[in-house]
Formats: structure tokens, C-alpha cells, sequence
């Protein structure tokens, strides 16, 4: 189970981005973030945004309508 | 924010100089996405670009003298010859056009990202001598922008990692 959950489905870039940040602001370093995201773009902005951040994308699912991500606040 | 100590940080600056709706997304989007990345951004906003800290936002598409500019109409994209594009009224009509547009589609307003912008700390600089050409006063300014000039954009550019001109 995750600690917290974002539905940026619906909304185009840079929202799920910027909504995932404050998001992981909110949670306790080591713990995990799930988002969902329809942005078809997100897949490689959420790669780039954990490789530059350093929090980790745990994993990256596509679904039938849209994405599920899942990271780790690393610091 | 990261461990990283200020001087491993990485930055982005940009110098924004245009104000219409369509070109005022760029900055604001590389510049909250650059603080969501924990990066330090700096916009320094000069002539057309000043009106994007204007407290009162009110801004416009034209498709006048904007070939590239084919809007998605009945399955094509369509653009518009500037005899018509001149005409009163078009770029008002535009305008509310792509305002829609960027609502279906998910897309972010300017006033929104603005907030976000100053919200995770990008610093916003107005170029002090357009401030003057133009006759701005501080007081048509949204709160949280600081005033500058080239020695001042410069002083972050040198040291920043991403530079852009938009």
C-alpha cells in the first residue's frame, strides 16, 4: 500500500510533474508515492524527473487508459 | 529539496521576451518543472515578457503575420490569411478559441503556473529599464517580483547550467 496517491489523470504536462513534487514533499522521506497519469508524454518525464530528483521510480505500469507510476522519496 | 549542498545545485535561467498566451507557456512550464527537479530558476522578463507579471493577466493569440499558426478545425488544421486576421475581432475570437483549447485539453493556465512558479521559488526578475520605457509601474506587478537589469540576469546566467531565450 502506498502512502499517498495523485490523480493527475486528465491533466497535461508539466501538472502531473509539478503535482507529483508537492505530493513527495508531503510524505516521509523513504516512503511512496502512486500516480496516475493520462499524459502519454509521462512515462519519459517521470524517468527523467526521478533520474535529476533522485527519488526512485519503483515502477511504471501503462494500463488500459493511462499510467500508474509508483516512486520513493529518497531525500 | 535534496541534500544537495546550493553550489551542486543545478540552474536555469531564461530571459522571457515575449507576452502573447501562446509564447508566455515555455518559460513558465521549463521553470516550475526546472524547481520540481530541484533545480534553481531564474526568468528575467523584458520587454513583450513583462506583461506576463502584470497583476491584471489579459493576454492574446493573434493569427496576424502567424502562418504556422493551423488550429484543429473539423478534423484538419486551418489557418487563417491575415486579410481576415486583421479584421476586429479575430484575434479577441482567437484568442477565446485557444483559451478553450488549453481548458479540454488538460492544460495548465498561465495565471496557475505563475502561482506554482512563485510558489516553489523561481525567482522573478523584471527588467527595470523596459519597467521605465513602458511606463509600468510596481504597482501593476503581482508581489514576489524583484527589478533588475542586464548585470543582474547576467550574474545568474553565468553561473547557471541551462540558458534560454525565449
Amino acid at each position: 500500500m502506498n502512502d499517498k496517491i495523485v490523480d493527475a489523470r486528465g491533466l497535461n504536462c508539466p501538472m502531473p510533474i509539478l503535482r507529483t513534487k508537492k505530493a513527495l514533499k508531503e510524505i516521509a522521506i523513504g516512503d511512496t508515492l502512486e500516480v496516475l497519469a493520462s499524459d502519454p508524454g509521462s512515462l519519459s518525464d517521470f524517468e527523467a524527473f526521478a533520474r535529476q530528483t533522485g527519488d526512485e521510480l519503483v515502477s511504471a505500469e501503462r494500463l488500459d487508459s493511462h499510467f500508474r507510476y509508483v516512486l520513493r522519496r529518497k531525500n | 529539496m535534496t541534500n544537495e549542498t546550493a553550489q551542486n545545485r543545478k540552474s536555469l535561467s531564461i530571459i522571457v521576451s515575449k507576452g502573447t498566451l501562446d509564447w508566455a507557456y515555455p518559460p513558465f512550464i521549463l521553470a516550475t518543472t526546472a524547481a520540481a527537479m530541484d533545480m534553481d530558476a531564474t526568468l528575467f522578463f523584458t520587454f513583450y515578457g513583462l506583461g506576463l507579471l502584470k497583476k491584471d493577466l489579459d493576454l492574446e493569440i493573434s493569427p496576424l503575420g502567424n502562418p504556422a499558426m493551423k488550429m484543429p478545425m473539423a478534423g484538419m488544421h486551418i489557418g487563417m490569411p491575415n486579410l481576415v486576421a486583421a479584421l476586429p475581432g479575430v484575434t479577441a475570437g482567437a484568442t477565446a478559441m485557444m483559451k478553450n483549447m488549453i481548458g479540454k485539453k488538460g492544460v495548465a493556465s498561465i495565471a496557475e503556473l505563475r502561482d506554482i512558479a512563485l510558489e516553489s521559488g523561481v525567482k522573478l526578475v523584471a527588467c527595470q529599464m523596459t519597467m521605465d520605457l513602458f511606463e509600468f509601474r510596481k504597482e501593476d506587478m503581482i508581489d514576489g517580483v524583484s527589478f533588475g537589469g542586464a548585470a543582474t540576469y547576467l550574474s545568474e546566467a553565468v553561473k547557471a547550467d541551462v540558458n534560454l531565450f525565449i
